[in-house]
C-alpha cells in the first residue's frame, strides 16, 4: 500500500519536490485526496487550444457571477425577512439601514443580469463554433440544463422583493401551468401553495431560491466542466487539438508538460496549458468585466428600468394591476413568442418548444464542419437571422403589446423556428471550406 | 400574398396611433442631489405641507438630518413636530381607513416615489394642478386626471387655471388642456414656485435612493481602481503569452 501511495504522488507531483515546511504539508494532503493530481489534471497541465478568443472569456465570467450571487445572496440572506407582511420592507431596511446594504442589494441584481448576459454570450459562442457538436453533446445539454435552472432561480428571486411586479409577474407566469389541460389548474395551486400568489408562494420561493435551486446550479456547473475537461474544448477553428496516438510529429508538438492522462490516450497538437496562460488571460476578462459591471452598480443599477423595473419599487397590491406586466429583460425573448400566439395553450407550448429546440441542436446540425469561419454563407445568414430574430423578439417582449410588436412578434417566431428547421435541412450537404490541418491564429 | 399582408399593415395604422396614446410631456426637474440647501428648503416642504398624509415608512429622521447637513438637535426641533425619536421612521397618525374614507384612496407613502415614477413626474405634478369645480376639493392635475389629492401648495402658488388648446384629433377637435396659469393668489411668484416644488422634488429623489452620492463616491474610486488593475492585468498576460507567440 505504502509503495503504491509513493509511487502515485512521486509521478504528479512538480511542486512539492524540493524539501520543507510547504512541500511536506503538500505531500501530507496528496498522500490522502488527490490535490496535486487534480490541480495538474484539470488546471497546470490541462491541454487548452491555443487560439480562443474574446467568446471564450463568458465561461469564467459566468463561474464569476454565480460566485458574486452566492457571496451577495448569503449576506441578503441575513437581514431579508421573507414573508408577504415584510418582504419588502426588509429590502428597504437592506438599502437603508443595513451597512453597505444597498451595495450587496445593487451587486445581488446587477448580477442577475449580468448573469444572463454572460451566459447568452456563452450560448451565442457554442452556436457559432459548433461546440455543440459530437462529441460535446452531454456538455452541450448540461449547459442547457444550467439554463433551465438559472431561469428558475431568477424567476423564483424576482418574487421575494415583494414589489408589484414581483407580484403580477410571477401570477402571470405561473398561471401559463393552468393552459395545461386536465392538470393545469390543480398544477397552479400546487406551485402556488393558494390559491393566489401569496405568502405561502413567497415562502416557498425563497426556500428553492436560496437552497434548492443554487445547489442544483452548482452541481450542473460541476457535471459542465467535467464534461468539457473530459472531450476537451473547442475552439474557433473548430478542429480538434487532441489527435490519434502517434499521427503528431515530435517537432510539431507543443513545448509544454501536459497531463498524462491526456497524453497517454492521444497526441496533443497547438495547445497551452490552462494555468497560466489562460488564467491569466481570465483575469484581464474578469477586469474588464468588472469595469462594466461595477458602472452599472455603483452609476446606474437601474439600467434605465431594464434592471430594476420602477413598479417594482411600490409594495406588491393584490388589488392594484400594473398598467403593463413584463418580465425582466432576460426572459422577454420567449414572452414574446407565448404573446405571438392567440392561444394560450399552443402559446405555452411554443414558448416550452423555443428552449427545447435549443437543446436539440447537437442533432439539428447535421455538419460535420464546426465553426463559422469553414461554413457556407447560408449557415452565415441563418446565424444572422437568428440574431436579429432573437434581439427583435427581446424588445417586442418588453414593449405594451400593439398589433404592430404582435405581427412583429409572429414573424420573428417562424423566424426562430425557420433557424432550426432551416440548419437541419442545409447541414446534411452543406457545401463548407476545406479546414486548416492546424489552428489558425 | 406580399400585398395582401401590406394592405392589412396599412388598415392597422390608425390603431397603432390610437395606442400610442395621449401623454403630457413631463417638465424638466433638474434638481441636484448635492444642493443641500435646496435638500434643506424640500424637507422643510415635505414635513409642512406633505407629512400630514403621506408617510415616508421607510426613511428615518436622524439619516435624513445628517445626508442633507443639518444638525440632528436643529432638526429635532424644527423638523419633528409629533414626539417621534429622532431615530424614528417618518410617519404620520392618520390611519389608512380613514384616509381612504377623505380621500377615496389612501395616500400613497413617499419613501420611494420618486423610483416609481421619476423626478421629471413630481415636479411637473407639482406644477400641474388646476382649478376644476367638478372635483370634491375644487382641483384637478393635468398628469393626474382626476385626483384625490387636494392642492396643498395652493397658498403658495395661488391657484391656476387651465390654459386650453383646441387640437384635432382623428378627425374631432377637441379641447386639451396644454398648461397651467397661476390667479397670483399665492405668496409666492412664478419663479419661487417653481424652485419650492424643485426643491420638493430635490427632496424626494433623495429619499428614493439615500445612497445615491455615496454609491457614486465609492464607484470613481473602484472604478479607478480596476482601470489600473485592467492595465496591469493586460501587461502581465502579455509577458505571459511571450512564451505561445
Amino acid at each position: 500500500m505504502t509503495d503504491k501511495y509513493e509511487e502515485q504522488s512521486a509521478g504528479v507531483d512538480t511542486t512539492a519536490k524540493s524539501g520543507g515546511i510547504v512541500s511536506s504539508v503538500v505531500n501530507w494532503i496528496d498522500d490522502r485526496i488527490p490535490m496535486t493530481r487534480v490541480w495538474n489534471m484539470h488546471i497546470a497541465q490541462y491541454p487548452a487550444p491555443k487560439n480562443f478568443n474574446f467568446w471564450y472569456l463568458f465561461g469564467s465570467l459566468a463561474i464569476l457571477v454565480l460566485v458574486n450571487q452566492i457571496v451577495t445572496g448569503i449576506w441578503l440572506t441575513m437581514n431579508f425577512v421573507p414573508s408577504a407582511e415584510g418582504a419588502f420592507a426588509s429590502v428597504e431596511y437592506i438599502m437603508r439601514d443595513v451597512e453597505y446594504g444597498w451595495l450587496l442589494r445593487y451587486l445581488h441584481s446587477t448580477g442577475a443580469s449580468a448573469f444572463f448576459v454572460v451566459v447568452y454570450l456563452h450560448m451565442f459562442r457554442g452556436m457559432i463554433y459548433g461546440s455543440y457538436q459530437k462529441p460535446r453533446e452531454l456538455l452541450w445539454l448540461f449547459g442547457m440544463l444550467i439554463f433551465l435552472a438559472l431561469m428558475a432561480e431568477a424567476f423564483m428571486g424576482y418574487l421575494l422583493p415583494w414589489g408589484q411586479m414581483s407580484f403580477w409577474g410571477a401570477q402571470v407566469i405561473i398561471s401559463l401551468f393552468g393552459a395545461i389541460p386536465v392538470i393545469g389548474e390543480d398544477l397552479t395551486l400546487w406551485i402556488r401553495g393558494d390559491y393566489v400568489i401569496s405568502g405561502a408562494t413567497l415562502n416557498r420561493f425563497f426556500a428553492l431560491h436560496v437552497i434548492a435551486l443554487p445547489l442544483v446550479l452548482v452541481i450542473l456547473v460541476f457535471l459542465h466542466i467535467v464534461a468539457l475537461h473530459e472531450v476537451g474544448s473547442n475552439n474557433p477553428d473548430g478542429i480538434e487539438v487532441k489527435r490519434k496516438k502517434g499521427s503528431v510529429a515530435d517537432e510539431d508538438k507543443p513545448k509544454f508538460k501536459f497531463h498524462e492522462y491526456y497524453t497517454n490516450k492521444k497526441d496533443v497538437i497547438d495547445a497551452i496549458p490552462f494555468h497560466p496562460y489562460y488564467t491569466v488571460k481570465d483575469v484581464l476578462g474578469v477586469a474588464g468585466f468588472l469595469i462594466l459591471f461595477c458602472w452599472v452598480v455603483f452609476f446606474m443599477p437601474e439600467m434605465n428600468g431594464f434592471f430594476l423595473e420602477a413598479p417594482n419599487f411600490e409594495a406588491a397590491n393584490p388589488l392594484k394591476t400594473p398598467e403593463h406586466i413584463f418580465p425582466v429583460w432576460y426572459f422577454t425573448p420567449f414572452y414574446a413568442i407565448l404573446r405571438a400566439i392567440p392561444d394560450k395553450l399552443a402559446g405555452v407550448v411554443a414558448m416550452g418548444a423555443s428552449i427545447v429546440v435549443l437543446a436539440l441542436l447537437p442533432w439539428l446540425d447535421r455538419g460535420k464542419v464546426r465553426s463559422i469561419r469553414y461554413r457556407s454563407i447560408w449557415h452565415k445568414l441563418n446565424i444572422a437571422q437568428f440574431v436579429v430574430t432573437f434581439l427583435i423578439l427581446g424588445w417586442a417582449g418588453a414593449t405594451p403589446q400593439t398589433v404592430f410588436s404582435t405581427i412583429l412578434s409572429q414573424i420573428c417566431t417562424v423566424t426562430y423556428f425557420m433557424f432550426f428547421v432551416l440548419l437541419y435541412v442545409y447541414s446534411k450537404n452543406e457545401v463548407t471550406k476545406p479546414l486548416p490541418t492546424r489552428l489558425t491564429k | 400574398m406580399m400585398k395582401k399582408l401590406l394592405i392589412g399593415l396599412f388598415a392597422l395604422l390608425p390603431t397603432l396611433t390610437m395606442a400610442a396614446g395621449p401623454t403630457v410631456p413631463l417638465m424638466d426637474a433638474n434638481i441636484d442631489l448635492r444642493d443641500n440647501a435646496s435638500l434643506q428648503r424640500g424637507a422643510k416642504l415635505f414635513m409642512n405641507y406633505c407629512l400630514g398624509c403621506h408617510q415616508m415608512q421607510y426613511q428615518r429622521y436622524e439619516r435624513t438630518f445628517r445626508d442633507i447637513g443639518i444638525p440632528v438637535d436643529i432638526g429635532k426641533e424644527t423638523l419633528i413636530f409629533d414626539d417621534s425619536k429622532v431615530g424614528s421612521h417618518i410617519l404620520n397618525a392618520m390611519s389608512k381607513e380613514d384616509a381612504a374614507k377623505w380621500f377615496g384612496a389612501a395616500p400613497p407613502d413617499l419613501t420611494l416615489i420618486s423610483r416609481v415614477k421619476s423626478p421629471d413626474y413630481i415636479y411637473t405634478y407639482l406644477k400641474s394642478f388646476y382649478k376644476d369645480d367638478s372635483r370634491p376639493f375644487g382641483v384637478n392635475n393635468v398628469v393626474f386626471p382626476l385626483v384625490g389629492m387636494p392642492h396643498v401648495l395652493q397658498e403658495l402658488q395661488g391657484l391656476p387655471t387651465p390654459i386650453t388648446e383646441e387640437v384635432v384629433e382623428n378627425g374631432n377637435t377637441v379641447t386639451k388642456i396644454v398648461g397651467v396659469e397661476t390667479d397670483g393668489s399665492g405668496e409666492m411668484s412664478d419663479d419661487e414656485y417653481d424652485q419650492a416644488a424643485r426643491d420638493l422634488t430635490n427632496f424626494l429623489a433623495y429619499v428614493g435612493e439615500p445612497s445615491r452620492l455615496e454609491s457614486e463616491a465609492i464607484g470613481i474610486k473602484v472604478l479607478g481602481f480596476l482601470v489600473i488593475f485592467f492595465i496591469l492585468a493586460f501587461l502581465l498576460k502579455k509577458e505571459y503569452w511571450r512564451d505561445v507567440h
